[in-house]
């Protein structure tokens, strides 16, 4: 059982995407602000480009040594007292831990953030089995109220308008007086605040995912700006990582140089609020920590995606970066990609962990602007990426006949020039012809631009011959 | 053990490295023996005296309120005040860690000091930082017998104790002081950077204070003569 793939009916999700009101003002007003304050942060820091060099060649070493790494990092977390539990695959995932759940007692869980655990659909799989997860991140509590998936992988709840919370704060919250004021964001923080301090105080497994595993110390990372994680893991009577196994880094050191790239890229800020090393359960004489530390290393197609096209894929470190500058991300939201991960990185992760038969339609969701690769902290060549998958989902004749015909078409005339110059210049004479210096409203064969927007009347030349009349005068 | 068999082969196939090699043993031995530095911020490699008051700008910058204190024997004193500008009862929680032990507490007469974990009931805490890091901010709080973690996050607000000369400038300088203190590849079981009071961003994107953990941050940081 894992996450429902609905990534085929990306076009489908996308127009809904379109037309939805509440999510198009939710994301107007994201858009600005993750850009602006990345900006800012990046600007502070003159070794920044520096970091993100680094960065990338420490990740592109611990690819090529992955199998040792994760051998180094499993001894220390066993000799620090703590369990290593190997998943294949997404449903030995969940058995694993709901095997620790039954065999505690426990019948509801404090879950941190965790993207690996949507991937698995830890939830839903625990609940079946008698199991309540409580999510414990203010974003994953409002989305878990609402029954849905998060829609970035930074802020779950970036589609949700704040009159929405509310709405959905006084159907979840029977217990409280129907009267109260919840009008400002303060309030409704106020009292998912409390909600969840209940909660925390009474579960006896806490969940957390991890940015990081550290191979020198067997310890897992995790960073979070409410403390929830650690509220999570320091109360519970057991603590469960659930991580995949791209997250090991070698050294402190290392972590230390990630852990610079991750929160100035991901939110402007130097550091997240919250960075928490843990390493093992509870010492002896310690007052407080869980009894046993269990991680959970996911496989789950990533082995698979090394030594290959996609291996540069596996350097990401889940800022959310590529999809705060995403044109399409910023016009469709995060559910209209149907699975776990959105935007550049989900175009590019989905199809190699779920199949390009089913994630196919991701890598097509592109304008190829290339500012997510700009902007990666890890200096993933996504636009180069996505384009490989464009190419294996060509090749494997899984497009429309339409797209196949068309490209067919295009690249009849793209491969001679000479055709090419005459037959637009020839096009656009027509157009300027039948369409004055206007603009059309409908156009036959365009009829996917002219619904939504007019098409301006082309004025002048085509764009190669007045760049070559440019070149002569020169 | 099936899933770490099927893991591990895979990933050696997938990387064409099914035979034993030991130059990549060797390469990754070295790497977790040397735990080399990689690229450091210039911004936290001053003398002293600045690099305190780059720590107290970037612990403003992430939101807490800072003081400075010529002496331990200042901290109650300090410690009150606070609690007095937040109008909170004059009662604190600690942990039993020496350096606490050692504060003259009494001479808060008014002031109720507690040590232990936090169950939650606590609505005020005072830790002592093993280290902070000028670059951002930082407070690096380490697990143990005598420091409870959840006094870092189940009270409202959090006060902690910082002695300027354990102010670096840089996170690597604090791991090598863990090495020193704990062996080679040692951690306690857990270290707490903490820069600034809980927050969330995940209502409209609007930062607000006081998420899940502590509302407020107060930082004393006492002068290294």
């Amino acid at each position: 059982m894992t996450q429902t793939v609905n990534s085929p009916q990306f076009n489908r999700n996308a127009r809904k995407a379109l037309d939805d009101a509440f999510l198009q003002k939710a994301l107007a007003r994201s858009e600005k602000g993750f850009i602006e304050r990345r900006k800012a942060a990046v600007e502070k820091l003159p070794e920044y480009d520096a970091l993100r060099d680094n960065a990338r060649d420490l990740k592109d070493h611990i690819l090529g040594h992955l199998d040792l790494y994760l051998d180094v990092y499993e001894k220390n977390v066993i000799a620090s007292g703590g369990h290593v539990h190997w998943a294949a695959t997404a449903e030995e995932a969940n058995e694993i831990i709901l095997g620790i759940c039954k065999r505690l007692n426990a019948k509801t869980v404090a879950k941190g953030k965790s993207m690996i655990s949507e991937e698995t659909g830890l939830n839903a799989y625990l609940e079946e089995n008698g199991v309540r997860p409580i999510e414990t991140d203010l974003g994953e509590y409002i989305i878990q109220l609402r029954g849905e998936t998060p829609s970035h992988i930074i802020a779950p709840a970036l589609h949700v308008t704040k009159e929405q919370i509310e709405a959905d704060f006084r159907r979840a919250h029977t217990e409280l007086p129907p009267g109260r004021n919840l009008d400002e964001p303060t309030s409704l923080l106020a009292e998912a605040r409390a909600m969840l301090r209940e909660s925390f105080l009474n579960v006896e497994v806490g969940i957390t995912g991890a940015n990081f595993l550290i191979a020198e110390t067997g310890s897992s990372v995790i960073v979070t700006n409410e403390g929830n994680g650690d509220l999570t893991q320091t109360l519970a009577k057991a603590h469960i990582v659930i991580s995949s196994i791209e997250k090991v880094v070698p050294t402190r050191e290392d972590a230390a140089t990630f852990l610079r790239l991750l929160a100035r890229t991901a939110s402007g800020m130097d550091l997240s609020v919250y960075t928490t090393f843990s390493t093992g359960a509870r010492r002896e004489g310690d007052p407080d920590g869980p009894f046993e530390y269990h991680v959970v290393l996911l496989d789950n197609g990533r082995s698979n995606m090394l030594g290959g096209k996609f291996q540069e894929m596996l350097r990401c470190i889940r800022c959310g970066a590529c999809m705060n500058h995403c044109p399409v991300f910023h016009a469709v939201g995060g559910h209209a990609y149907g699975w776990v991960y959105p935007g550049p990185m989900g175009a590019v992760l989905t199809p190699s962990l779920v199949g390009v038969e089913k994630g196919g339609q991701l890598p097509n969701a592109s304008t190829f602007c290339g500012r997510c690769e700009e902007v990666c902290p890890v200096r993933i060549p996504l636009p180069k990426l996505m384009r490989n998958w464009r190419e294996r989902e060509f090749e494997r004749h899984l497009q429309p006949a339409t797209v196949r015909y068309g490209l067919g078409l295009w690249a009849a005339f793209a491969k001679r020039p000479a055709l090419y110059r005459a037959a637009t210049s020839l096009v656009i004479k027509f157009l300027r012809l039948i369409g004055g210096k206007g603009r059309f409203r409908a156009l036959p064969l365009a009829g996917g631009w002219t619904r939504h927007r007019d098409f301006p009347t082309p004025q002048g030349e085509t764009f190669q011959s007045l760049w070559s009349k440019r070149s002569q005068s020169r | 053990m099936k899933g770490r068999d099927t893991i591990f082969a895979n990933i050696k196939k997938s990387l064409g490295v099914e035979h034993d090699d030991h130059v990549r043993r060797e390469t990754v031995s070295a790497r977790i023996e040397k735990h080399p530095r990689n690229v450091i911020p210039a911004r936290g490699q001053k003398p002293a005296p600045d690099r305190t008051a780059l720590f107290l700008q970037m612990a403003e910058n992430a939101k807490a309120s800072v003081v400075m204190l010529d002496s331990k024997d200042d901290v109650p004193a300090a410690v009150a005040d606070y609690l007095r500008s937040k109008n909170l009862p004059q009662s604190i929680r600690r942990g039993d860690d020496e350096r606490l032990s050692l504060i003259p507490w009494a001479t808060q007469r008014a002031l109720e000091v507690t040590t232990g974990a936090s169950d939650g009931a606590q609505l005020a805490s005072v830790s002592y930082s093993f280290g902070a890091v000028a670059e951002s901010g930082t407070l690096v709080m380490l697990s143990g017998r005598d420091n409870p973690t959840t006094l870092n996050f189940l009270p409202d607000h959090h006060v902690v104790v910082v002695d300027e000369r354990d102010i670096a400038g840089d996170y690597e300088t604090v791991w090598d002081k863990i090495r020193e203190r704990f062996g080679e590849n040692k951690m306690p079981r857990v270290v707490n950077w903490i820069s600034g009071p809980s927050r969330s961003g995940d209502i409209e994107q609007t930062h607000l204070l006081g998420a899940q953990g502590p509302r407020s941050l107060h930082v004393l940081v006492v002068r290294s003569s």
